[in-house]
């Protein structure tokens, strides 16, 4: 049984509901997906299912080979499944995958912030804005002893590039599901930016 | 597919086009315990926020003495409707500079209507007046007593120590 869609960020906006209370959510336009490969533990020794998402326009020879008949797709991605004889290639998935109150992870690549300094990237407080402090508003502080140990330890956190990773919020709930739009209402926010690529798939156990 | 053509938005009928600057009357549902109600707020608009669906409109009076700022959004169903009392006239969109000031200092000149916004607003009234009608043909709406808000008795502006 298949757990994941994938989709693209459309934005985020809010929802009024009919006491007029507002609930933030972001729009998601997911799927429909198509099974391109099911991964065996015999075979690729994993299991897992590659989906195919958005049109593709032209597709190179080996994609095409790989894509048969299945559709022009752009994006593929895979999503680890536990009983890969339940999926068969060429399956479709959409949205009708989530109803309303379900509990889903989105994953997607969080807004690249270039180099940035430890104030914004590890939340440091900086140094004391008065009291004679010159240039020293936003350095990191001390980083470590002297000769002992002598060296800076690893994972000593300081500035650099920020941002432009995977990240995964989870269990987020959905508000609403539109399979004839193909559209995914979450509440809260997912990372990244308009038009990123995201991973969407139920939560899993816990809570 | 993009955000503003995935909800249809339907603007309140009760809600009619006003500047900054105008003075209104905001009528809004408000639920105390188990009962709900309307409260009027009356005020100067001192800022209209366009941002689709999130769209706000800011109101400010003073109330013994304590200036009181309230943001409705347009589409709220809170919002029960919204009255012109006065149309004002103002160089600029934002009146935040109406914070600073009070009594003499903080008027607003009364603005004449072109032909154009009087029609414009004949048509509004005449829509919300055939709309309203439909409205009580349907629901048979629960009568509610309109109250004018109590503003705490403080004789001083906020921050004016």
């Amino acid at each position: 049984m298949l757990q994941g869609i994938i989709g693209r960020k459309l934005g985020m906006t809010q929802i009024f509901r009919e006491n007029g209370e507002t609930e933030a959510v972001t729009a998601i336009t997911a799927g429909p997906c198509a099974v391109i490969q099911v991964k065996t533990a015999a075979k690729e020794g994993y299991k897992a299912v590659q989906l195919g998402f958005g049109e593709a326009k032209r597709l190179k020879s080996p994609q095409r080979g790989h894509l048969k008949e299945l559709g022009q797709f752009r994006h593929l991605r895979e999503f680890r499944v536990d009983d890969v004889a339940a999926v068969t290639v060429g399956d479709r998935v959409d949205v009708s995958l989530f109803k309303e109150g379900d509990r889903v992870d989105v994953t997607g690549v969080s807004k690249s912030k270039g180099f940035a300094g430890v104030v914004k990237r590890h939340h440091f407080a900086g140094g004391p804005k008065t009291h004679g402090q010159s240039d020293r508003h936003r350095h990191p502080g001390s980083i470590g002893a002297t000769t002992s140990p002598g060296r800076v330890l690893k994972g000593m956190r300081m500035a650099g590039r920020m941002g432009g990773e995977r990240v995964t919020v989870r269990h987020l709930e959905v508000f609403q599901a539109d399979p004839d739009r193909n559209l995914l209402l979450v509440k809260g926010a997912v990372p990244g930016n308009e038009n990123g690529l995201l991973l969407i798939s139920k939560s899993g156990g816990g809570k | 597919m993009n955000m503003a053509s995935l909800f249809e938005t339907k603007p309140n009928p009760n809600i009619p086009t006003f500047v900054s600057g105008d003075t209104v009357k905001v009528r809004s549902k408000v639920v105390e315990g188990d009962k709900e109600r309307i409260q009027v707020f009356q005020g100067v608009v001192i800022r209209v926020r366009n941002s689709g669906v999130s769209s706000s409109f800011t109101v400010r009076r003073v109330t013994y003495g304590v200036g009181v700022e309230r943001t409705f959004p347009f589409y709220s169903p809170r919002v029960e409707s919204v009255e012109i009392v006065r149309h004002g006239k103002t160089r600029r969109a934002k009146l935040y500079y109406l914070r600073g000031r009070s009594a003499k200092a903080a008027r607003i000149k009364e603005r004449r209507l072109s032909p154009q916004e009087l029609a414009r607003e004949q048509e509004e009234a005449e829509k919300r007046g055939q709309e309203l009608e439909s409205a009580r043909e349907v629901e048979d709406a629960p009568t509610l007593e309109e109250e004018i808000e109590e503003a705490p008795t403080l004789e001083r502006e906020p921050g004016s120590n």
